[in-house]
Order: structure tokens, then sequence, then C-alpha cells
């Protein structure tokens, strides 16, 4: 027996969509099946993991405030995956950001204005923009790989983060915590509603979901990201220059990262701690791919991932399940749409053992 | 035993499991194919290494325990990138997401269980030798393995027709299909050994090293076994050189530590991570100087299917 790869004659706009439909049912298969291992009743833990979170208004904005940092990331990262640039350091660049709108908001604790808040977004972006663009600049000028070196910088950030939150920066009055002052109302993010964390960082996330959205669909930067990504040489023919748009994609995506990172700081912690993240940069990779690397695509990936980011929290507490279950539905999930990628867009074909195909 | 003695042998033990994962991930690459997924694979090793030795108090099943995970997983990545020609880096990532969630939930029940190391094997006469002797021939069986690793890689790759057929995999797969050979069975069972590396060199971070079991215990050792071979130029020896430099550093960095060296002990603990990223960087710039072109294999990374 011998199994061939074929692509599929033709594609309707439907087999962009089934791909990740069908990715979400299986993992959900996958994850019915390893709860019963577990001796758990599956269905209270389907339950817990993905209709407990959706099941009041507290709950939704809870899953908003979960999203708006995967959706943020996701869609700076789209950018770099279309046009085959690994960044991967995105928790990295998302830490940075979170740093240095944090540095602002404790440097003026006490003697802050209302022009705090917009500094440290700008801060926070432009942080984890110089922060993704350390691997950018290695590997246009000397082709250093990008993929380890964002990665490494991760590790200096999470260090670099443990270092500021014990050292200069740890709340005097803090009873000798690890973390910062607790921030001036000048340095956080308005509230959308009493009762809950929502805050006006879901609507500069829903606002630069459509900016993206629009730049990928209707204007050439976009088309050059996606013709880079699907024919680089095509694109090389046409002009476009690979070194300048790799500095652009992970500039974009580092500064993505890093407004995420201070709008986490400033609107959802409001003040910084040693774990602050709870992998938001990697996660955001899978949501990347489960929006099929489509800003609109990731906006809705990245509420379904948030799902079950608070789904595993409950879990934690209703199930004594290890949170380390996220990650594994999370990994899963990525094979899964992995797989039907491939499997949708060309078809198996078996055939006699030894066949010329 | 003398204290240049005792840094050294730490060198060793830290060298070690970087050297053994960075020359599995080594042959798959030479096969043409990026496994990002060591991280993954290397902590499943370390979890179901120290799980089946504490449930069967067997060294030697947890080895081979470590060794099947760390396969298992490869296989998976296999039955991916291989079977479904999916994109290797977004699989590699998957692997490694997944590795460290499934050896989280199979280690929890494990946790703060100690158990004894494995012993050291004292080479008769060898291990007499002054300075060298005690730090090279007193070890345990896995620095044996991960040198007899080195000899074996490197006499395979250069000094064997399946070793020359591998590399025609990964430097130019169409030809090799050409000349009628299976590039996919190749690089599968490429992408095996690189999986039973990388899960024995879990098994010594959990069996010998720190003979317990924490979430997340590889610390990114995954990746830096990644840096290695690319540091390495894709050469065995090479390898061996760069595990024992980073070894080297991660040792420096821990002993400055606890000598209380008037730094913050985070910026110490980053050093490993930023000297991994200076060591990247130096290579290239000393390629760029040689005029010698890209030392990778030219088809790393590169989906093959051989009808398309």
């Amino acid at each position: 027996m011998r199994v061939t790869l074929e692509r599929r004659a033709e594609m309707g706009a439907w087999g962009l969509i089934l791909a990740p439909l069908l990715a979400v049912v299986l993992t959900l298969v996958s994850a019915t099946v390893i709860f019963w291992l577990l001796g758990q009743d599956p269905w209270r833990a389907l339950n817990v993991y993905f209709l407990v979170p959706i099941s009041d208004a507290w709950g939704l904005q809870e899953v908003a405030v979960k999203a708006t940092p995967l959706v943020l990331i996701s869609v700076g990262l789209a950018l770099c995956f279309r046009s085959n640039n690994w960044n991967i350091g995105a928790e990295g660049q998302f830490l940075i950001g979170a740093i240095c709108g944090s540095g602002v908001a404790v440097w003026t604790h006490g003697w802050g204005g209302p022009w705090v808040l917009p500094l440290m977004l700008v801060a926070g972006a432009l942080g984890g923009m110089a922060y993704a663009l350390i691997p950018a600049v290695l590997k246009v000028k000397l082709k250093v790989n990008e993929i380890l070196v964002s990665l490494m910088l991760v590790y200096v950030a999470e260090l670099l983060l443990d270092y500021l939150v014990r050292g200069p920066w740890r709340d005097p009055m803090g009873f000798n915590m690890p973390q910062t002052v607790t921030f001036a109302r000048d340095a956080t993010l308005p509230l959308l509603f009493d009762g809950g964390r929502m805050n006006l960082g879901t609507v500069i996330t829903l606002a630069v979901v459509v900016v993206a959205a629009v730049v990928m669909a209707r204007t050439l930067k976009g088309f050059e990201i996606r013709l880079v990504g699907e024919a680089p040489r095509a694109a090389r023919f046409a002009g476009f220059s690979d070194a300048r748009l790799t500095l652009t994609v992970f500039a974009v995506s580092g500064a993505l990262a890093g407004l995420a990172g201070v709008m986490e700081a400033a609107g959802t912690v409001r003040q910084l701690l040693p774990g602050f993240s709870p992998g938001y940069g990697f996660t955001a990779i899978i949501v990347a791919f489960l929006g099929r690397l489509n800003p609109v695509g990731c906006l809705i990936a990245g509420v379904f991932i948030a799902i079950t980011f608070i789904g595993g929290e409950n879990a934690q507490i209703l199930l004594r399940l290890p949170r380390d279950m996220t990650l594994v539905f999370q990994g899963l999930l990525l094979f899964f749409i992995l797989a039907c990628d491939t499997l949708i867009l060309y078809r198996l074909r078996f055939g006699p053992r030894g066949a010329v195909a | 035993m003398t204290l240049t003695v005792a840094i050294l042998l730490t060198i060793v033990t830290a060298a070690t499991p970087l050297l053994i994962a960075a020359l599995g991930e080594l042959v798959v690459e030479r096969s043409g194919v990026l496994n990002l997924g060591v991280e993954g694979m290397m902590i499943m090793g370390a979890a179901a290494g120290v799980v089946v030795a504490i449930v069967t108090g067997s060294s030697i099943l947890g080895v081979l325990a470590a060794i099947g995970a760390g396969m298992a997983l490869s296989a998976l990545f296999a039955l991916l990138t291989l079977g479904l020609s999916v994109n290797q880096y977004a699989a590699g990532l998957a692997l490694t997401i997944f590795g460290l969630g499934l050896s989280g939930l199979i280690g929890a029940p494990f946790v703060g269980l100690q158990r004894d190391g494995i012993a050291r094997i004292e080479i008769p006469l060898l291990s007499e030798i002054p300075l060298i002797g005690p730090v090279l021939f007193r070890q345990d069986p896995f620095v044996y393995a991960s040198f007899a690793l080195v000899a074996g890689v490197a006499w395979f790759l250069w000094r064997t027709k399946a070793g020359l057929i591998l590399r025609a995999c990964g430097e130019n797969p169409t030809s090799a299909h050409a000349l009628g050979y299976n590039v996919l069975r190749i690089r599968l069972y490429a992408v095996l050994f690189g999986g039973a590396c990388a899960g024995l060199a879990g098994a010594y971070l959990s069996l010998v090293l720190t003979p317990f079991w924490t979430a997340g215990m590889t610390a990114g050792r995954g990746w830096i076994a990644l840096a290695i071979v690319v540091f390495a130029s894709w050469m065995p020896m090479r390898a061996m050189l760069g595990a024992y430099l980073f070894g080297g550093f991660i040792i420096l960095q821990l002993h400055a530590q606890s000598f209380g060296v008037a730094v913050p002990s985070q910026f110490l603990a980053a050093l490993p991570y930023l000297i991994t990223i200076a060591a990247l960087t130096l290579i290239m710039v000393l390629r760029r100087g040689t005029g010698a072109g890209s030392v990778a294999p030219a088809g790393l990374g590169q989906p093959f299917t051989p009808d398309r």
C-alpha cells in the first residue's frame, strides 16, 4: 500500500474555514479521550473548559481581557509568518513592552498627570519594537538565525523582569514582596464597564485588527508581505527588498507585542510582578496559525483560545487538573490545524505498493 | 578532590545533555529536516525517564522509557512533516508546546520524589591519570555514551555509504530521489534518531544531574542544543566543542553566583542565553570573513514530496 498526496483541483473558500473548524473538533475529541483516561467525567470537564467561561457577563469580560493580548500579538506574528520571518520571541517583546511602560508608571508614581498613560503606551510599543529589531537586524546584516535569537531573548527578558521587581523597582511599602507599586490612576487604562476588568485595551486591539485587515487586503505593503511568503522569487523580480520587509514586519510585530505587554500591565494587572505573563507570547503563535495568518481570523481564534485559557484556570480549581493540560490542548490544536490544512489542500491517494505515481 | 577537578567535573555534566541532544538534531538537520521540537522531546524524555525509574525502581528501564518517549514525539513530528508535508517550523513549535504540557501532566504526581542518581563507572588505570583521569574516566555511563555518539555520528556521516545518502537527502533531495533513494524513509530514520537522542538527553537531566522531577526542568537546553548545531556548522566534533563551551559558561555562571560576585544573580543567569546569541553572531561574522557560503544543508527545512 502506498499513500501519496495529490493537489486538489479546486479549492473553494469553504476550505479556508473548514480546516480550523475541523481542527477544533478533532481537539475536542482528543480532549474527551484524555479526560476519560485521567478518570474525569468527560462531559463535566468539557463543560468546565469550554462553556463555563462564557456563561455569565463577568466571564465574558474575562474572555475579552485574555483575548486582547493574544489577538494583538498574533496579528503581528501573522505578518511575520506570512513573509517567512520566524519571530518566536513575542513573549520577550511582550515582557519588554510591559517593563518599559511600567518604568514610566513607577518613575512618575506620585507626581504624574494625564500624560502618563499615553507616554506608557508609546514607551511599551517602542520597547517591544526595539527588542524585536535585535533578531531582525542580526538576520538582515549577518544572516543569524532569527528563531534562536528571538527565543533566547525571551529568557533574558524574563530574568530582567525578575531583577527589576525584586530589586530597583520593588514597592518599598510592599512587605518585601517581589512586585512594583500598584499603578496610580493616571497610569492605568480606564475600564469599559463597572464590575469587570475589560478596559480600553480591548478597543485599541479591535482598531488594530481593522487597520491590519485593511493593510493586508488593500495596500501594496500587504501585497508585498503576501507575495514574499508565497512566491519569494517573484517578489524579488518585482523589486521588493527582503531585508526591508524583514525589518518592517519584525518592527510591527514587536511594537504590537510590546503594546500588548504595556496594556496588560496598565489595564489588567496594574503592577508588575514576576509571573506577569501566562505565556501569551507563545500561545499567540497558535492563535496566528488557527486564525490562518489573517487579522480577522486571529480575532476569532484569539477569543476561542482565551476561552480555553480561562477554562484551564477553572479546571485547576474545580477538577484539580494541572494547568499543563491547557498546553497539551494548545499543542494538539496546532498539530491538527497543520494536518487539516494539508488534508484540505491535498487529497490522500491510496495505491498499490510500488506503483509509480 | 581539588577544586579544579570539581569544576571540570560539573562542566562535563552540564555539557553532556547538550551534546547528546545536539548530535541527534545534527543528524536530523543533515537529512534536510529542521525539528524545532528538541526542547519538547527532551522534557518528555526527562519526565518519562524519572517516572518509569521511580515506578519500576530501575534506572535502565527509565532510560529506555526516555528514549521511547523522545522517539514517540519525533514520530508524531515525522507523521506531520514527512507524511503530510506541513511546515516544519510550526510543527516543531507545536511539538515543544505539547511536550512541555504533557511532561507536566505525567510528572505532576512525582514532584519532589528523590531517587539515587546513576552510579559512576571508573575505568581502571585511565582514571588514575592526574586531573584528566577523574574528570573523563570516572564518570556516569551517559558521558561515555556521549563520547561514543560523537565518534559514531562522525564515522557514520563521513565514512559510510548510508551517511553519504543521508547527507545527499539534506543537500539535494530531488537528486537523491532521482537516484532511487527513498528520501522520506531516510529522513524518517534521521528524525527518529534525533528523538531518541533528545529523550536520552532528557533522561540525563532527571536521572543524573538533578535526580528528581521539576516541571520545565530543561530550561531552554533544547533550544541551546539547536544553537550548538548551527554554531558547530553541522560538524559532530565541533558540536562537542560547542557543547563543552556552553557547559563551561553555564558552570562558570553558577560558580560566580555562589562566590557572591557583585552582580545581580539574574544577570549571571542570563549569560548562557546572551552567550548563545553572541556565539551565533560571531560564527556568522567569521564565516563571512572566509568568504565561504552557507554551510547549512542546502535543503534544510524544505518539505520534500516525491510526486509533486
